[in-house]
C-alpha cells in the first residue's frame, strides 16, 4: 500500500524532495494519495468506536429516510406527481439520493473551508506537502454519511425491482453512469462552494443551498418546476444531468425543455467540465488567499 | 549557500484593507505589514525576531513558510522560492505556530504523527529514531494515546514541536512557541530548542514576546516594527544601542535623602520609598565602582541589580531616533 513499505527497514533512502522525478509527479496523483492517507487514519479512528459509528451512521440513514417515506405518505392519496408514479420517482430520488451521498462523503468536508480561513486553521495546511484540496476534503472523512447511501439505494433497488422498463445495453450502462458522473457534479459543486468561501468566509449556506437543496429538487419531477428553475439547474447549476436528463432516458419519459435525446449521454462529460471550472475556481481562491492572508 | 540559507532582499507584503465605513460605502486602505526587509540567516544559526504585535513578525514568518505570497523583493530559503515551491519546500522546514496546532485535534498525538510519517514519506527508521528521540526529550511519553485537544497548552505545543521535528526539517520556526506556557514547560522547551540547534545544527528563526526565549536561545536578535528591520545585531549590544540601563535597588539603613555620589558616575535616583532607592546606570557600565562608593559612602544594608526588560529597550530605541 505504502511506497516504502517494502525498504528493508534502517536501508537509507534519500529524502521525498531531492529523489528524481518529485517535480514531475503529478499533483493529482499526490492529492489522491495524500487523500487516501488522511481518510484512512479518520477511518480508523471512527472503527476504534465501533458502536458509536454503527448508531450514527443508523441514525444517518433514518434522518434521510424521512424523506422517501413523505414521498411515500403523499402517494397515499394521489396516484401520480407532476404525471409521475411512485417507482418512478423512487428512481429519481434513488439516483439523486446516491449519487449526493457518495459526494457528501467524498467531498462534503470541504464545506468547513470558511471556518478555516477565519480562524487560521487553513495557514496550517498550507506548511504541509502535499495539495490543501485534498487535505480538506478528507478532513473529519465522515464514515456515518454510508447511511445516506445505503438508504439511496434501497430506493433505487426498490425503483428498479417495481418498475417495468425495457431494458436496452445503453439503459443497463446508464445506471452506474449517472450515479458516478452524478457524484462527481454534486463533488464539483461542493469544492467550487468551497473555493467561494475564500472570498466570502460565511457562504457555506449559499453552497448548502445548492447541494443540499439541489439534491431535493431532484427527488422530485422536472414536470413540477418552474421552467425557469429548470432551466438554472439544467444550464447554470448543471445539477438536471446529475438524476432527471439520465434517469428520463431509462424511464423512456419526455425531457423538459424539449432537449434532444442525446443530453441523456452527456453526464460525464458535464461532471469533467464542471471540474474543470471548481479547479480553477480553487486555485483562484486559493491565491487570493494566498496574497491577502484572509 | 550555507552562509545564505535564509535569504531576504527588499521584501515587501502589502495588505489591501477593506473597511465598512457606511451601509455599502467601503474605504480601501493599504497596509505595508513588512515594507522592505532584508537579511540573511546562515545554516544552523537560531535568530530572535522580535516586535511589538502588529509588526509584521508573522506576516514574515508566513512568507518564509510559502503561505503568503510576497508583493515585492526576492525571498530564498535553502534556494527555494517558498512562494513558487511552496510543497517543495514544506519537506525541509519545520513549522510551529504557537496559536494554532499543526495536529489533527480530535485524534490521538500518535495518529497526527503516524499520519506525518506517510505524508512526508519519512523512511520508517529515521521516523522511529526522530520521534524516539522527542518523546524522551520533550517527556510525551504518556501523551502519544491522547486525543490532542485534551492536552494541556503546556503538552500541546510539545506535541507540536515533536510533530515539526519528524521530518528532519533543515530549519524550524517557530511563531510564539512558549506562549501561555508555565515556567517548567517554558525551560522544558528551550532546553529541547537548544539541544536541537547545537546537535543538529538546525537553523531555527523564532518570534516570541518573552525577552528571556530570546536571552537563553540567541546571539542574534531582529528587532522588527511597522514592517521594517530596525535593530539586526547581537543582543548584547541591542542594550546599547537601546542605551539600556540597568536599576540598583539599594536598602539603606533608614530613609535618607537621595543619594548623592561623585559626578563622574553616571546614576541618578529613579524612584525613593522610605529606606529602599532605585539607582539607574548604563548597562554598559560595570556596577562594582559604584557600589564600592555607595557602600563607603552610605549605612548600606542590602542590594540587588536589576537586568534592563528588552521591550523597555526597544521602546528607548524608538524614542532616541525618530527616523525610526
Amino acid at each position: 500500500m505504502e511506497a516504502g513499505a517494502g525498504r528493508r527497514a534502517g536501508e537509507p533512502e534519500p529524502a521525498a524532495w531531492s529523489r528524481p522525478g518529485f517535480d514531475d509527479r503529478s499533483r493529482l496523483l499526490e492529492g489522491v494519495r495524500a487523500y487516501g492517507l488522511i481518510v484512512a487514519m479518520w477511518m480508523r479512528s471512527t472503527m476504534a468506536y465501533r458502536a458509536s459509528f454503527v448508531m450514527t451512521t443508523l441514525g444517518n440513514f433514518v434522518v434521510t429516510a424521512f424523506d422517501f417515506v413523505t414521498i411515500m405518505l403523499m402517494f397515499a392519496h394521489v396516484d401520480a406527481l407532476g404525471g409521475y408514479t411512485l417507482p418512478e420517482i423512487a428512481l429519481l430520488y434513488g439516483t439523486s439520493a446516491t449519487a449526493f451521498g457518495l459526494s457528501d462523503l467524498l467531498f462534503g468536508s470541504v464545506d468547513r473551508l470558511g471556518r478555516r480561513v477565519r480562524d487560521g486553521t487553513l495557514d496550517t495546511l498550507l506548511v504541509r506537502p502535499v495539495p490543501v484540496l485534498a487535505q480538506v476534503a478528507a478532513d473529519r472523512f465522515a464514515l456515518r454519511r454510508l447511511g445516506r447511501i445505503t438508504q439511496g439505494l434501497l430506493v433505487l433497488g426498490y425503483a428498479l425491482a417495481t418498475l417495468d422498463i425495457a431494458w436496452t445495453p445503453l439503459r443497463v450502462v446508464m445506471l452506474p453512469l449517472m450515479v458516478l458522473s452524478g457524484a462527481a457534479i454534486f463533488g464539483a459543486v461542493f469544492v467550487a462552494g468551497a473555493a467561494f468561501q475564500f472570498f466570502a468566509q460565511d457562504a457555506s449556506e449559499v453552497q448548502n443551498a445548492f447541494t443540499y437543496g439541489g439534491t431535493t429538487v431532484l427527488q422530485y419531477p422536472p414536470t413540477i418546476f418552474a421552467k425557469e428553475l429548470v432551466r438554472g439547474v439544467t444550464f447554470v447549476v448543471p445539477l438536471a444531468f446529475v438524476s432527471w436528463l439520465p434517469a428520463l432516458y431509462v424511464l423512456g419519459r419526455d425531457y423538459p425543455l424539449e432537449l434532444p435525446e442525446w443530453v441523456a449521454f452527456l453526464p460525464p462529460v458535464v461532471a469533467g467540465l464542471c471540474w474543470l471550472l471548481a479547479g480553477l475556481a480553487w486555485r483562484t481562491g486559493l491565491r487570493a488567499y494566498r496574497s491577502t492572508g484572509s | 549557500m550555507d552562509s545564505d540559507f535564509i535569504e531576504l532582499d527588499g521584501v515587501e507584503k502589502v495588505f489591501d484593507v477593506r473597511r465598512r465605513t457606511g451601509f455599502l460605502r467601503r474605504e480601501r486602505r493599504e497596509v505595508r505589514a513588512v515594507d522592505g526587509i532584508s537579511f540573511r540567516v546562515p545554516r544552523g544559526e537560531m535568530v530572535g525576531y522580535i516586535g511589538p504585535n502588529g509588526a509584521g513578525k508573522s506576516t514574515t514568518i508566513k512568507m518564509l513558510t510559502g503561505i503568503l505570497t510576497p508583493s515585492g523583493g526576492r525571498l530564498r530559503v535553502a534556494g527555494i522560492d517558498p512562494a513558487r515551491e511552496r510543497t517543495r519546500l514544506a519537506h525541509r522546514i519545520g513549522v510551529v505556530f504557537g496559536q494554532r496546532t499543526t495536529l489533527w485535534w480530535d485524534l490521538p498525538l500518535r495518529d497526527s504523527y503516524r499520519l506525518m510519517h506517510r505524508m512526508y514519506r519519512i523512511p520508517d527508521r529515521r521516523f522511529r529514531e526522530n520521534l524516539d528521540r522527542c518523546v524522551e526529550l520533550l517527556d510525551l511519553g504518556a501523551l502519544l494515546e491522547v486525543p490532542v485537544r485534551q492536552l494541556s497548552l503546556g503538552q500541546r505545543m510539545r506535541g507540536d514541536i515533536a510533530a515539526a521535528l519528524l521530518h528532519d526539517p533543515e530549519v524550524l520556526y517557530l511563531d510564539e512557541p512558549t506562549i501561555g506556557l508555565d515556567v517548567v514547560s517554558k525551560a522544558k522547551v528551550r532546553g529541547f530548542l537548544r539541544d536541537l540547534n547545537a546537535e543538529r545544527s538546525t537553523t531555527v528563526l523564532l518570534t516570541t514576546h518573552d525577552l528571556t526565549d530570546i536571552e537563553q536561545l540567541c546571539r542574534r536578535v531582529m528587532v522588527i516594527d511597522h514592517g521594517r528591520l530596525v535593530y539586526d545585531g547581537a543582543l548584547a549590544k541591542l542594550h546599547e544601542v537601546g542605551e539600556s540601563e540597568r536599576t540598583l535597588v539599594v536598602d539603606l539603613e533608614r530613609e535618607l535623602p537621595p543619594v548623592t555620589l561623585a559626578s563622574d558616575l553616571s546614576v541618578r535616583v529613579v524612584k525613593v520609598e522610605g529606606p529602599r532607592q532605585w539607582l539607574a546606570f548604563p548597562a554598559s557600565v560595570s556596577a562594582a565602582p559604584l557600589v564600592a562608593r555607595l557602600a563607603a559612602d552610605y549605612p548600606l544594608v542590602d542590594l540587588s541589580v536589576r537586568e534592563p526588560d528588552i521591550e523597555a529597550v526597544i521602546a528607548k530605541m524608538y524614542a532616541s531616533d525618530p527616523a525610526l
